[in-house]
């Protein structure tokens, strides 16, 4: 099967400074990724390689092995939900739906629909209007609706609080779970992706520390360590100063 | 992508409507007494010329102070609305949507950013060149007779020809190349600063810039001027010099071509060389009417060269294309822009 993330000697640079170095992945389909790291690692320019909103400096990048942002095919197949969660503000929910209806050949009204009312969000509601976890769920809303076949989110529930981060890991967990869909998902808080990641990259100062499917890494990690060791433990190692872990680690 | 661009730019487009109605309305009152105080003011296939000269000065007399304003008006409006449409519907085009953080949003649906461009520039740009092309139309019909009568007439003390630098910016077609050009000077701004006030700024000083220096510099050469050859009437000159002993003398050309635009005139000899004059005594003393006579003796010719009225539409058609061919020019450097160098 096609990788849904493959990159090859990756880097990107603004003037002087690489905010992703010599990244080199690939990401089977069908699992929901985990993007950790700090803040400033690297993790929003590896997305925004991934979308198309940024181009590379070296190396390649291909997502479900096409370009990305290439064409319309290529748009129709990734959803992307930015960081901060981006809408229209001046834009009502119900506007909203009808962007994505009129802007995706694939959209899901049904679904779209249906997640609003669960959401309890009033459709005639400018976007500018709603909290932010009601803004994150909008942008979640159009994102699955058009019906990617890898959805990206980049620090979808950085600025929300508990409740609503919550919330929406349920919301999204509920769309993954009985769906082909492959998800990348980027926090710097393990706690966040424990729940629904099965598969880990952790990106530290501009390079990949550690990628693989979260049971071998964990299996692993406690051979290494302590047989109690979590994902927190696993993770927090590999942002640690190189450590034999680590590189081991590192594909 | 149609949807939404019309989505977003559904207040501003009303908005225009409605002023565009309103001044309709306003100009359709107003502009009807002006049409029958011309109508009966027998300026319409009057001959010879200098009996048209006394109707249209007796015309510009009978218009009311209200008139006078609203032709005024008219003439700013039209001079400065391009650079407002550049300003306030070229320059937030994109930057708006950078400032917001919705780029994501909107280059993440199944539409490609050279649609999403495009899209934008042709229906925003199109919506912008229209209201100025309707603006052009009502206030041309409206200040039409005055124009001619003015063009005309002895009391202008602007000097307005259709073809001169004031008239010819703000009738018929040309406000519509300008407006073009002003949407896509500010979007290729937002485009490259990324932030709506810098670029507003740049688009209305860069816009004034090219509209300044267009009609002052550049539209006269648009087509080779026509020389007209004529005797100097003595009294139409104002000053002399005098430099080593030859005299500079600078009159106003004897030419009563109607509406033509003179570019430039130049004294020249019976065989149409430049004019050397040696310095004579009457003229260095103070009769300066003295002077005068003397210099009619010497017969001397004036070389004018101007733009005949009957190029009007010629100079409106260029110049409008050249506009309009620039402003796509910079629409597709905005769209190529946009697809290399991204969010």
């Amino acid at each position: 099967m096609t990788p849904v993330l493959h990159t090859q000697g990756l880097g990107k640079r603004y003037g002087q400074r690489w905010a992703l170095t010599d990244c080199t992945l690939s990401v089977p389909a069908g699992h929901a990724v985990g993007l950790v790291g700090p803040n400033g690692a690297g993790k929003t320019t590896l997305l925004n390689l991934a979308v198309g909103m940024l181009a590379p400096t070296s190396g390649t990048i291909e997502v479900l092995g096409g370009r990305p942002g290439g064409n319309r095919a290529q748009l129709a197949r990734v959803g992307f939900v930015a960081q901060d969660t981006p809408t229209y503000a001046a834009l009502s929910v119900a506007d909203h739906l009808r962007l994505g209806a009129r802007m995706n050949p694939g959209w899901d009204a049904a679904l779209a629909r249906g997640r609003i009312e669960r959401l309890g969000l009033d459709a005639r509601q400018r976007a500018g209007k709603l909290s932010g976890g009601q803004r994150a769920q909008l942008a979640l809303t159009l994102a699955v609706a058009k019906r990617p076949e890898l959805l990206i989110l980049d620090e979808p529930i950085a600025s929300l609080d508990p409740l609503a981060r919550r919330q929406f890991l349920e919301s999204l967990a509920e769309f993954i779970s009985g769906r082909q869909v492959s998800v990348v998902l980027s926090s710097h808080l393990v706690s966040d992706l424990e729940r629904i990641c099965d598969y880990l990259i952790v990106i530290v100062a501009s390079r990949v520390q550690v990628a693989g499917q979260v049971g071998d890494l964990l299996a692993a990690h406690r051979k290494r360590t302590s047989s109690k060791s979590t994902l927190e433990d696993l993770v927090l190692a590999a942002m640690g100063p190189a450590t034999d872990t680590t590189l081991e680690a590192r594909r | 992508m149609t949807w939404l661009t019309w989505r977003q730019s559904r207040a501003q487009t009303i908005a225009a409507a409605a002023a565009l109605t309103a001044l309709a309305i306003v100009l359709a009152v107003t502009g009807s007494s002006v049409a029958h105080l011309y109508d009966t003011s027998g300026i319409t296939g009057c001959h010879p010329f200098a009996s048209c000269r006394t109707l249209a000065d007796a015309f510009t007399s009978k218009l009311t102070s209200t008139d006078a304003i609203l032709y005024g008006i008219g003439i700013a409006v039209l001079l400065l609305a391009p650079g407002l449409i550049g300003v306030f519907w070229g320059a937030p085009l994109v930057t708006r949507e950078i400032e917001a953080r919705t780029l994501p949003l909107a280059w993440n649906q199944t539409v490609t950013r050279t649609r999403w461009m495009a899209v934008k520039l042709g229906l925003v740009g199109l919506a912008a060149t229209a209201t100025a092309g309707l603006l052009a139309l009502m206030l041309t019909w409206w200040s039409s007779p005055i124009d001619t009568a003015l063009s005309m007439g002895t009391t202008s003390r602007l000097n307005l020809t259709r073809l001169g630098p004031i008239l010819f910016d703000s009738r018929d077609i040309t406000p519509i190349g300008y407006a073009a050009l002003a949407f896509a000077l500010g979007v290729t701004a937002g485009v490259l600063i990324r932030r709506t006030v810098p670029a507003m700024a740049a688009t209305l000083a860069g816009f004034a810039a090219v509209q300044f220096a267009w009609a002052i510099w550049i539209r006269q050469h648009l087509f080779a001027p026509v020389h007209a050859i004529v005797a100097l009437d003595p009294a139409n000159v104002f000053q002399i010099k005098s430099i080593n002993n030859n005299m500079s003398i600078s009159a106003m050309p004897n030419f009563t071509e109607q509406g033509a635009w003179v570019l430039s005139s130049q004294i020249v000899d019976r065989s149409g060389h430049a004019a050397h004059v040696t310095t004579s005594r009457v003229c260095l003393g103070n009769n300066f009417a003295a002077c005068q006579a003397w210099i009619g003796r010497l017969r001397l010719r004036q070389i004018v060269s101007y733009q005949p009225a009957s190029r009007f539409w010629d100079f409106q058609w260029a110049e409008t294309a050249i506009f309009v061919g620039l402003a796509v020019a910079l629409a597709g450097f905005c769209t190529w822009w946009i697809r290399r160098r991204v969010a």
